[in-house]
């Protein structure tokens, strides 16, 4: 290279810099107006959405880190679709493009995908995609009943949503006519038009900048970058084959999943031939969803700083056998797909442990426990429906403790209590850590927790269970750790909910939730006794669960016994 | 001026006490006008009264003038922030709800970082067998669901004792609707334990969302203690040493308060530093007559930008302190107090600068701080740091770094840059220090062009107003990157802080939360509610300023129902009409289509929260010394010449180097050009000119688009 050459080269690749990070800015700002403008509370307060932006051939460049993993890689898939139906060439200023198919999209009904191409000096340059979760698409609701996705709502197959700037007010009417909430969805269904506006306008700003006329140069540079950075990180662990199951409640039966990650050279590819066959109920977890929860799996472990993008998500690939419950065919129910594809992650650690024994988590609580519920109000004529999450344990990590009550793999969080108060008449009587729920191990698993709720009015109110798993099948722990507390779905009045259907609570009884721990890591015995002391003291860890769990025995002030413990500690050993 | 003085010679002092430095600004009457001087001493973390005391005999000596010629001492503090993040505070305790005794600890339940599997929640400040439960429930609508179980509360007394709490935080659900269980627990504690620190959830920040209220009610009450102790020893000091005047504290919403406000609520004060420097940069907008300005601080590890529209920064109430991990939000503690709101990025003198896994550079958050600070600092740094770069590309001097204070290795900046960057991308020379500054400077640029869409502004046509060591070698490139056209570096940049403490108003903002629908709320329960809020904000604020006239800001929080996002829509003043109220709709769906680009027609809206801030007035144009006529242009010579890197030129350009205190009123040059201080310099880009005004402002304006 010349000295004449080396300034524009080191020049040009210092902008190529500038862009990518300025277009991981762009993203993010699409993201935070649709956060700012959303309707449902499972997307403002719990942060449900996603946002991108794609080249012309729908190859994701950069996406939002706001937003939750089953967005953020089914979303990659997401543009091409559109594309496929609606070809570049097609498309006009003005245009924007709109579907809820779950196989086509983020793997259920509830979940709308948005799509804008972006035009510079009247050419198309790129295309913004952006999702969050409706509060409503009519159907059956926020539940697992259906025996079909046609029982779950209204589907838009791959259509125009606006046609050169105008509204496709058909489409608008028809979907209005069958949820039960029409005006809140029609706004968030133009949350997401507005940030994917958002997004267009600041990428045209940048183009004019950087005197871009095309994405091509910058695109092959973002994606071949985050290529060879992933699979940098891939090689980085023996290759071979890794296999692990996982055994869940499921709704009419037990399911296994049955995972082998195979780390070759060209990335990590997962499979999950040997899995149960899809469910009856709407707990069915489409590819493009169990695709999502597989890369974001592998990711966390393998190439955890590696950005998202086509680049990079192309060395994380899936595959299941068509008829599993992780890849189930059209019409499928699958609403409660989450109960199935959150536990990938914890079932692909199971697989990485085996190459990285002390680079995965145990396995924790999974699956997020979306509470439906719905009633009526005495002075209303119209009734209530609304949403919360409740959030079990994160598995114990090989040197720490798990995170209590926080979701994991979801990057969905808590509603505030008071905010869904402040919308229905339901009263929050308890939210709190739950004793003894997390594992025991040297590192303890996180600690699941119990929620109470029932009806201020005396009325009685429905709660889907549509998603409470591991009420059967708790969280393993690793190396020894012992495995996290079972779920329990019950009435304040005694009898026990087993089912994953609709509840009702009935007036002046409350429900009692028991959200699962998680499992913890290494063997208990060998756990600090000091901090067995101070759980117990926190009233985290009981004192029966410290003698019984970790072979701590208690002085009655709290203190450890040394010698008690050493002594006892030494009998479980050589017992 | 703001606070009535006495003296003579109208003595006005403000003392800000930061991490490293407390600075000192005097401003006092001369035959010629209005007088200042500054002082800078090193901060003394144990007891920092005694680098007050002596950074206040400096400032005293300089000008001349004794303790009785001081008629109002205005005091900032990192105190309360620095407690925080260190952790040590009272031993504090939290009195709630039965049943949500882990509110705390649980937080938002969700990862602030998805894919690091090795993350920790931040730790409450208060632990698990100090919270305690009580029975009681208030529903949102204020009903009473359960009592509150006031022997429960009794039974705490004992508690509380043996296990020495210094203070108490007590938060329950719904209180933000109705505090009155709030307000029994207390009068049943005090009762029995009459010197025990107490904060209610509902008085420090009463907002719906339990989580955050709660946190913000455990911060207050865990510096209370501490800050209270200090305030006191430090109005003892100041009064031993003949300084009994006044003495004000400055809020992290812009606003100055008594010391009976601060000690009550001390968390109000964290920020002060950053909000001085926004009250300065409003005071230089009206000076100069620029409507939209953004304000831009940068220092050794963060850099800073407020919004401020016709001399009013952006407010807000949400802020979170004590981040750690990566700056990100949500691994800190969320406050709702009022703050002066500011987009802070990890991007200072100090941060280091590294190459990731896709081989791209990336600069902070994490930085060198001063041990061993930048690799040129020559205390055994082997890290690149942004002012490594900006000391190869010439844009700092290496002798007059500081003020001469620390003195610069060229050569070991260049070997760290290149061992660091160079190397491992293959860039040549100059070419990893170009970079380097070329992506911290994106990144400023991103962050404040985001924070300008968050709130509907367009930064183009924002006026870019920098102070703080960092903040003038960085603007003009900034300025270029945003189509911003005028840049303004103020005199004094250095002490920033203390001189903006001297600008600033008496006043108090209060909050309430009333969830209401628009349609249902009647005008008598607005003007009833404000009336109320009027007279709790008028509490605080006349005892500061007894007989002044007070200025009334108002303003409610709207949504479209079911959203969870407000924006902030004003009051007219006095009581409230039917009429007005009729025109709060269309004045919302207005303020969210500039916003957002659409509006929900058919979607009702709601009011959340109403807000009452109370000040004496700001009369900007009389707060400091007078800006004399602009001279008549002149072209001074340089005083000397440097290599100074150019992006577009793709290297070294001859660059004119002018020393800033030589410069004369009226002087105006060309950019390119380096305009030297003790504290910073000012760099010209090629295309903007520079000029001095009549009061020593450096303004740069394009040349040509």
């Amino acid at each position: 290279m010349t000295a004449a050459d080396a300034k524009p080269n080191a020049l040009a690749e210092i902008q190529r810099q500038v862009m990518w990070n300025r277009l991981i800015a762009v993203v993010e700002e699409q993201a935070q107006v649709l956060l700012r403008t959303a309707f449902g509370a499972v997307t403002r307060e719990a942060g449900d959405l996603s946002a991108g932006v794609y080249d012309l051939q729908g190859r994701m460049l950069a996406q939002a880190v706001t937003g939750t993993p089953g967005h953020v890689n089914t979303m990659a898939m997401a543009a091409a679709h559109f594309l496929t139906r609606f070809p570049i060439e097609t498309m006009q200023p003005g245009d924007v493009f709109a579907t809820n198919d779950p196989w086509m999209g983020t793997g259920h009904l509830f979940d709308f995908v948005v799509l804008t191409p972006a035009f510079r000096n009247g050419r198309p340059v790129a295309l913004f995609a952006s999702t969050c979760h409706l509060i409503d698409v009519g159907g059956v609701g926020f539940s697992a009943d259906a025996t079909s996705v046609f029982e779950e709502g209204i589907c838009v197959p791959h259509m125009k949503l606006m046609d050169g700037g105008h509204p496709n007010e058909v489409l608008f009417e028809i979907l209005a006519t069958n949820v039960r909430n029409p005006v809140e969805v029609r706004g968030d269904i133009m949350s997401l038009v507005a940030c994917n506006e958002a997004g267009c306008i600041r990428l045209v700003e940048m183009m004019n900048e950087f005197a871009l006329s095309n994405l091509d140069e910058l695109g092959g540079y973002i994606l071949e970058n985050s290529r060879t950075a992933a699979l940098a990180a891939v090689a980085k662990i023996d290759p071979g084959t890794y296999r692990h199951n996982m055994t869940l409640d499921g709704y009419e039966e037990p399911v296994t999943l049955m995972a082998a990650v195979t780390i070759g050279p060209d990335g990590a590819h997962v499979d999950y031939d040997g899995s149960s066959a899809m469910s009856r109920y709407g707990i069915n977890s489409p590819i493009c969803y169990s695709d999502a929860y597989t890369g974001f799996g592998l990711k966390c472990i393998i190439a955890p700083d590696v950005p998202n993008n086509a680049g990079s998500l192309a060395v994380f690939t899936t595959s299941a056998p068509e008829g599993t419950i992780v890849n189930p065919p059209r019409p499928a129910p699958v609403t409660a797909r989450h109960v199935i594809g959150q536990m990938l992650p914890d079932l692909i650690f199971g697989c990485l442990h085996q190459a990285l024994p002390d680079g995965v988590p145990a396995e924790g609580a999974g699956s997020i426990w979306v509470l439906a519920m719905a009633g009526d109000f005495d002075d209303r004529n119209a009734g209530f429906n609304v949403m919360s999450v409740s959030v079990g344990g994160v598995g114990a990590r090989p040197h720490k403790d798990g995170l209590s009550s926080t979701a994991f793999p979801s990057g969905v969080g808590a509603i505030p209590v008071e905010v869904t108060e402040a919308a229905c008449p339901l009263v929050f009587w308890r939210r709190e850590l739950l004793p003894d729920s997390g594992g025991p191990g040297q590192f303890r698993g996180g600690l699941g927790q119990i929620v109470e709720i029932g009806n201020s009015e005396a009325r009685d109110f429905t709660l889907s269970a549509a998603t409470f798993d591991r009420l059967r099948f708790a969280a393993r722990g690793r190396d020894g750790g012992a495995e996290g507390s079972l779920g329990s779905v019950a009435l304040k009045s005694g009898p026990q909910f087993t089912t994953k259907s609709t509840h009702t609570i009935p007036a002046g009884d409350r429900v009692v939730l028991e959200i699962p721990g998680a499992g913890g890591f290494g063997a208990a015995v060998t756990r600090d006794p000091q901090r067995v002391a101070a759980e117990v003291a926190e009233g985290l860890v009981t004192r029966d669960a410290a003698r019984d769990a970790y072979a701590v025995v208690l002085t009655a002030e709290g203190a450890v016994d040394a010698l008690e413990t050493d002594q006892l500690r030494a009998s479980r050993s050589s017992g | 001026m703001n606070v009535t003085t006495k003296p003579a010679r109208q003595g006005r002092l403000a003392v800000d006490i930061g991490g490293t430095f407390t600075d000192v600004a005097l401003e006092f009457a001369e035959a010629s006008g209005t007088a200042r001087v500054t002082a800078k001493v090193l901060t003394t973390p144990r007891s920092p009264e005694e680098g007050v005391m002596r950074g206040v005999a400096e400032a005293l000596q300089q000008a001349g003038l004794t303790a009785a010629d001081i008629g109002v001492i205005i005091h900032g503090t990192t105190l309360a922030t620095n407690a925080l993040i260190e952790r040590k505070g009272a031993k504090t305790a939290f009195i709630t709800t039965e049943g949500f005794r882990d509110v705390l600890e649980t937080g938002y339940e969700k990862r602030f970082e998805h894919y690091d599997v090795n993350i920790d929640k931040p730790t409450p400040l208060v632990a698990r067998p100090h919270r305690f439960p009580v029975p009681e429930r208030m529903s949102a609508r204020g009903e009473v669901l359960l009592p509150l179980d006031e022997d429960a509360v009794r039974g705490l007394v004992p508690v509380l004792e043996g296990q020495e709490i210094a203070s108490v935080a007590v938060g329950y659900l719904h209180s933000y609707v109705d505090d009155r269980h709030e307000r029994r627990t207390r009068d049943i504690l005090t009762a029995a334990m009459p010197n025990l620190s107490i904060t209610l959830s509902a008085e420090v920040g009463p907002e719906i969302r339990e989580y955050e209220r709660f946190s913000t009610a455990c911060a207050n009450a865990y510096v209370q203690p501490l800050m209270s102790r200090y305030l006191r020893r430090l109005a003892e000091l100041l009064a031993a040493e003949g300084l009994a005047c006044p003495l004000f504290l400055m809020m992290s919403g812009g606003g100055l308060t008594t010391l009976d406000t601060a000690t009550r609520f001390p968390i109000r004060l964290v920020e002060s530093g950053p909000a001085g420097g926004a009250i300065l940069a409003s005071h230089v907008a009206a000076q100069g007559g620029f409507s939209e300005v953004v304000a831009f601080d940068m220092g050794g590890t963060t850099a800073k930008l407020c919004l401020i529209t016709d001399s009013t920064p952006e407010k807000s109430r949400r802020f979170e302190v004590a981040r750690m991990y990566r700056d990100l939000k949500g691994s800190g503690l969320p406050l709702r107090i009022p703050v002066i709101e500011m987009v802070e990025i990890g991007a200072g003198g100090g941060s280091i600068a590294r190459v990731d896994a896709m081989r791209r550079i990336a600069v902070g958050p994490d930085s060198a701080g001063s041990e061993p600070g930048p690799a040129c600092y020559k205390r055994g740094g082997k890290t690149a740091t942004v002012t490594d770069a900006n000391l190869v590309l010439g844009k700092i001097h290496a002798d007059r770094f500081a003020g001469g204070q620390i003195a610069l290795d060229p050569g070991l900046a260049a070997a760290a840059l290149r061992d660091n960057v160079g190397v491992p991308l293959g860039l040549e020379g100059i070419w990893a220090a170009a970079g380097i500054v070329e992506i911290v400077e994106e990144n400023m640029a991103n962050a404040a062009r985001v924070h300008a869409i968050e709130r509907g502004k367009v930064i183009s046509r924002h006026t870019m107003i920098a102070f703080g060591g960092g903040a003038p070698l960085h603007a003009g490139r900034l300025a270029d990157k945003l189509g911003i056209d005028r840049v303004v570096v103020p005199l004094g940049a250095g002490v920033g802080s203390a001189i903006g403490f001297l600008r600033a108003p008496i006043s108090y903002e209060v909050v309430r939360s009333r969830h209401i629908l628009l349609d249902d709320l009647k005008v008598e329960t607005a003007n009833a509610l404000l009336a109320e809020m009027r007279e709790a904000a008028e509490a605080v604020v006349r005892p500061g300023a007894p007989g002044a006239a007070l200025e009334e800001a108002r303003s409610v929080e709207m949504r479209y129902v079911g959203q969870g996002h407000e924006l902030p829509i004003p009051l007219p003043a006095g009581a409230l009409t039917p009429s007005d109220m009729a025109g709060l709709k269309g004045q919302y769906e207005a303020r969210y289509a500039e916003q957002y680009g659409l509006s929900v027609p058919d979607m009702p809206v709601e009011i959340l929260t109403w807000s009452t801030t109370l000040s004496t007035p700001q009369q900007l144009h009389q707060g400091g010394p007078p800006s004399p006529a602009v001279p008549a242009a002149s072209t001074p010579d340089p005083s000397g010449w440097r290599d100074l890197f150019d992006t577009q030129a793709g290297g070294m350009v001859r660059t004119a180097v002018f020393w800033r205190p030589d410069l004369p009123l009226g002087a105006v040059l060309r950019g390119p050009a380096v305009i030297m201080e003790n504290e910073t310099a000012t760099v010209v880009p090629a295309t903007f000119d520079a000029a001095i005004d009549g009061s020593g402002t450096i303004i740069l304006e394009r040349r040509e688009r």
